[in-house]
């Protein structure tokens, strides 16, 4: 709150001639409406992109009844989730099967309190920030278990067995690439890893020790991908297999929790990630980060975790979903050394004073990378464009053809 | 280790490379056609629900007789020799009254071998296929009709002092007055 009330008080002087009461109600009202916007009415929008992205990456057109091109399904959905019927099969433990879905949302929207969207804009700068999210979101696995065991389902129990094994693995290698850029800040705080990376794109984690932080951003990201339980490491509610895994016995208002703590996981884990290697709040050129009075830090964190949130919805529309043994074999054999081996290298760099923060070359790799990557992703998009027009008269050939009687479908 | 090495960078550009191909598709046009409100264009020969015209009916009974799953069935009368004569567009004077005409649709199989042997056209398969219902006996099409408009007079007889129609396949020369029909 007092940190809101000083970036409210940069932002406009006059604030701080307000009674108490009106600034505790602003002060403390924001965090929380950007809190609720996260909570609730975000989740309409990823799900909203998701089946959309879904859909133009497999050449459908997705949701295009409600709304103009579907915008307003989700909001039918969400409609249509909290007035159907909360059915409790019989069987099952009532007071853990109500528990768990609350505690996999506080697990999930817990986080939130110590993501910062800018130098003053933090509902709270806890000194030990990023073990604060770890920590605390490991409670939405006592949940899913919790749910699994409750419904009294044997497919529930799987998926919430398989989700306990699969968060206890992945929590190793992800928690030992925080301890990368922790040890070159030396702080855990997110906001003191933040300011550690300011000067623009080239000075990010991401570019810092050149072929060794790249990795360590993958490696990251993958078990973050993981410990959301999304495709491809979406085996706990893997529906081919346990018909739809730990929530198979929710409905309605249910299972519309796990629902939001599904996104709410997706997002925290994006925010953490581009706090941690992606610079958080802080524009990639300086002079983008404040806009005329306005400071950018928000949109800049809001506008990193919602790539890498699309980057997830597009991994999960690439790649099949992930064996439970190879899902075993990709944390303990392949994350774990990386990380160990990212832990001990960049832990002895970091002791020499030349390399104390980062290579010599490492300013002369971030933007031309990041360009690079850029414009490999818009050349495949002019070409995919182009491709398009081809087809389409190619398309308008045939359709003349069969009005003409040649042609058949 | 060099193996090991291999495999990770093997599964990492793996997934690059599909990566790759969706974003590709993420820009290609949706091949989607939304379909109550946009209908792909069918061939003009295409089979769908059979129509018949009554009014050209001559009650010859050959489409009953073509029909492999019998879905058409027809009653025919012989027509009473003091009612006015009576022709089909293609000139045939029908001589039977046809008072029952229908063909079940949900038993038809969509062959078109009942059309070919009609000697007037006048059953044929129409391009429309949403007749879907949620009662079969709605697919029961009756076409036979009380108040139906016969043509009065022989159309080649009209033709034909004019002098203008031509001989064409469909529309044979006119024969002399009150000649049956081929």
């Amino acid at each position: 709150m007092n940190a809101t009330y000083a970036f409210l008080v940069g932002l406009v002087p006059e604030i701080a001639g307000w009674p108490a009461w009106a600034i505790v109600l602003i002060s403390a009202g924001l965090p929380a409406l950007v809190l609720f916007h996260f909570m609730a009415l975000a989740p309409l929008v990823y799900v909203y992109g998701e089946r959309k992205i879904a859909a133009f990456m497999q050449d459908r057109l997705g949701p295009m009844r409600v709304g103009p091109y579907g915008v307003l399904q989700t909001i039918a959905d969400a409609v249509k989730l909290l007035f159907k019927e909360a059915i409790f099969p019989r069987g099952v433990d009532r007071k853990l099967f109500v528990t768990a879905p609350l505690l996999v949302n506080v697990g999930a929207f817990l986080p939130f309190v110590v993501i910062p969207w800018g130098a003053r804009l933090q509902p709270a700068d806890l000194n030990v920030g990023v073990f604060y999210v770890a920590a605390i979101s490991a409670i939405s696995t006592v949940g899913l278990i919790m749910a699994g065991w409750a419904s009294n389902n044997k497919y529930a129990l799987f998926g919430a067995m398989r989700s306990a094994a699969q968060i206890v693995s992945y929590e190793i290698p992800s928690l030992l690439i925080i301890l990368v850029p922790v040890m070159i800040v030396g702080s855990l705080s997110l906001q003191d890893l933040t300011v550690a990376q300011a000067g623009g794109l080239s000075n990010w984690f991401l570019f810092r020790y050149f072929p060794i932080m790249p990795v360590a951003f993958v490696c990251f990201f993958v078990a973050g991908l993981a410990e959301t339980n999304r495709a491809p490491f979406d085996i706990p509610e893997a529906e081919s297999e346990l018909v739809a895994g730990f929530h198979t016995e929710y409905s309605g208002f249910f299972f519309s929790l796990f629902f939001l703590a599904e996104y709410a996981e997706m997002f925290v884990v994006s925010a953490v990630t581009s706090v941690l290697f992606l610079g958080g709040y802080l524009a990639p050129l300086p002079a983008l980060q404040q806009l005329g009075p306005l400071p950018m830090g928000w949109f800049w964190l809001w506008f990193k975790a919602w790539s890498l949130v699309f980057v997830m919805m597009w991994l999960r529309w690439t790649l099949p979903r992930a064996r439970v043994d190879q899902l075993m074999h990709i944390a303990w054999k392949v994350l774990l050394p990386i990380a160990l081996g990212l832990v001990v290298t960049v832990g002895g760099l970091v002791l020499w004073p030349v390399t104390a923060s980062g290579f010599p070359w490492d300013r002369y790799v971030g933007w031309p990378l990041s360009l690079l990557l850029v414009g490999f992703l818009l050349v495949v998009m002019v070409r995919a464009l182009l491709w398009n027009r081809r087809r389409a008269g190619e398309l308008a050939y045939a359709g003349s053809a069969a009005a003409a009687g040649q042609g058949t479908r | 280790m060099i193996d090991w090495l291999k495999d990770v960078w093997f599964g990492f550009y793996t997934v690059l490379v599909g990566m790759r191909i969706t974003w590709r598709h993420l820009f290609t046009k949706s091949v989607t056609l939304q379909y109550p409100s946009v209908k792909w264009p069918l061939p003009p020969k295409s089979r769908m629900r059979l129509f018949m015209n009554y009014e050209d009916c001559i009650g010859c009974g050959q489409c009953v007789r073509a029909c492999p799953v019998a879905c058409i069935s027809m009653k025919t009368e012989k027509r009473p020799a003091d009612a006015p004569p009576i022709w089909a567009a293609t000139g045939q004077p029908i001589k039977l009254d046809v008072s029952v005409f229908d063909i079940d649709m949900s038993l038809c199989c969509y062959c078109n071998l009942c059309t070919y042997p009609c000697p007037t056209f006048c059953i044929y398969m129409t391009p429309d296929y949403e007749f879907a219902t949620g009662n079969l006996t709605e697919h029961l099409y009756r076409f036979a009709k009380k108040d139906a408009k016969f043509l009065m007079e022989d159309p080649k007889q009209k033709a034909a002092p004019a002098g203008a129609a031509p001989a064409t396949p469909q529309n044979p020369p006119a024969s002399p007055a009150g000649a049956s029909g081929p």
